[in-house]
């Protein structure tokens, strides 16, 4: 399926140098219209640093960042801004503005940048927070939610401005198995319903297998396999298999 | 021996990068005030939190400051029966020096530290890469409008701080025995002070509050590593702000009012 799509997302010969050490290496990737891509690996391995090359936080030390036909490693902030409204980042502790009440969290990209009545952003804050099940709740503070919460507030406040990639960074860890459920089942319903093209990075495999329609294992920096979850199921890269089953034993150093 | 030397080049680097970092900050905050960005509402709120709030410790300090100031040279003067000249002394130091440096120490140990904490908290929370993933520059939405606030406030504040000066000074004189026309005749008189003094020393306290600005922003923006990191920038805030205020104070003195 994903080969016949137009790319919306090209990362080609990517590396990624910071304080000292080499984070990501030749890194290429190409995330189709549409699909959503799960990239896994374990802590360190560079999957937080390549989400946020890919939404333009982060800049790379070579290489190229395709989104649609914009390069973004080259282009100047303000001309990065205008990609970044296609994309929604959801952070992994949510980073919710806290000196903000939640429908003021949800309203403020789209304040800033459109020109939106006082009912029609009242409307939109209400109609993202409703489906991620968080409606009734704009007038709490994000200290009043618990992770979970915040996490789906966070989903809320970068589904407001109507982007075409969400970008998600480890969004069902430290979440309860039922909300974890919750969070990979509305991921699939921007897919299916919305057409969002979504790039998910996470080391939660069974939440990855339920969600992604391909899989990428990054491993010390460098992508190590690409493919469907039965692709990845029958890998025989020892690192994956490793990863996969959560083994002690293998390629992965362990505890200790 | 080498460890030495690697001290001295981190120190080296420390500096530049300093430096560096707010030169393109300072730049980067003009450019957004060029292209129109004023930060409407938060630079009110940020008005009222750095002005309004920082003004009874400015008075305190100037006005206690002024006092012992007027202490010591009342009680000099009078023993050579000079005691007229207190006013125009106090008057005089009061409104190019002890005022504007005084405000600028108190608002950066006061204003300076809350910038960088709440800007550090935002930047380890990954809240300020939030702004930046929803298109908004955190330079036109957090640094402008504490800029703004600073750069406008500071010299409202010392101008507040000069009268305070002024009035506690005569109050410590009076009661040391100096004829209280006397002490205002010459806290007034052209020998000692001219308006454009007291305009010189409210023009020094607009560099002092974009330094307070730059530095604790730049120092919380630059925050990394949990509240430890976020302690380490708030102190660095206060430390080098006031550092470059004492600094920076004395140059443009000599460039002020040295003819």
């Amino acid at each position: 399926m994903a080969g016949t799509l137009a790319p919306m997302i090209v990362v080609q010969d990517l590396n990624y140098k910071a304080g000292g050490k080499h984070i990501l290496k030749n890194v290429n990737l190409t995330v189709y219209v549409g699909e959503t891509l799960a990239i896994m690996g374990a802590s360190g391995s560079g999957k937080t640093s390549l989400l946020k090359i890919i939404g333009g936080l982060i800049r790379p030390t070579s290489g190229h960042v395709y989104i649609g036909e914009s390069d973004i490693s080259r282009l100047s902030e303000d001309r990065l801004n205008r990609v970044r409204l296609v994309m929604g980042f959801v952070f992994q502790y949510a980073a919710l503005f806290d000196s903000m009440t939640v429908a003021e969290n949800v309203a403020f990209g789209v304040r800033r940048h459109f020109n939106y009545s006082r009912q029609q952003i009242d409307r939109l804050v209400e109609e993202k927070l409703r489906i991620v099940g968080m409606e009734g709740t704009g007038h709490l503070l994000p200290e009043q939610l618990s992770g979970g919460m915040q996490k789906r507030v966070g989903l809320a406040r970068a589904l407001a401005m109507e982007p075409l990639i969400l970008l998600y960074d480890e969004p069902t860890s430290g979440l309860d198995p039922v909300t974890t459920t919750g969070i990979d089942e509305l991921t699939m319903h921007l897919r299916d319903a919305y057409g969002v093209t979504s790039v998910i990075v996470s080391h939660h495999i069974p939440s990855i297998f339920r969600v992604a329609d391909r899989i990428a294992m990054i491993y010390q920096g460098e992508i190590l396999a690409v493919g469907t979850p039965e692709e990845i199921q029958k890998s025989d890269n020892p690192v994956v298999q490793q990863f996969i089953r959560g083994s002690s034993q293998g390629p992965i150093p362990g505890v200790g | 021996m080498q460890a030495a030397g690697k001290g001295w080049a981190a120190t080296a680097v420390g500096l530049f990068e300093f430096i560096g970092e707010n030169g393109i900050l300072l730049g980067q905050t003009l450019r957004s005030l060029a292209s129109g960005t004023l930060g409407g509402m938060e630079t009110l709120r940020q008005m009222s939190l750095i002005g309004v709030n920082s003004l009874p410790i400015a008075l305190i300090t100037t006005a206690f400051s002024a006092a012992v100031l007027s202490l010591q040279s009342s009680a000099q003067s009078i023993k050579f029966g000079m005691g007229s000249l207190v006013g125009g002394l106090v008057s005089a130091s009061v409104a190019r020096e002890v005022a504007p440096v005084l405000t600028g120490v108190v608002v950066a140990a006061r204003v300076g530290s809350a910038i960088a904490a709440e800007l550090g908290t935002m930047k380890v929370t990954e809240q300020v890469d939030a702004l930046r993933s929803l298109a908004v520059h955190p330079v036109d939405y957090l640094v402008v409008p504490r800029f703004m606030a600073c750069v406008l406030m500071l010299p409202l504040l010392t101008l507040y701080a000069d009268a305070a000066g002024v009035v506690a000074g005569y109050l410590v004189s009076a009661g040391m025995g100096v004829p209280s026309g006397g002490y205002f005749q010459a806290a007034t008189s052209p020998v000692f002070i001219r308006m454009e003094h007291v305009l010189l020393g409210l023009a020094k306290t607009v560099v002092f509050g974009a330094i307070i600005a730059l530095v604790s922003c730049q120092q919380g923006l630059r925050a990394r590593g949990g509240a430890a990191g976020v302690g380490h920038a708030t102190t660095n805030a206060v430390v080098l702000s006031i550092m470059l205020i004492y600094v920076v104070n004395y140059f443009l003195s000599e460039l002020m009012f040295i003819p």
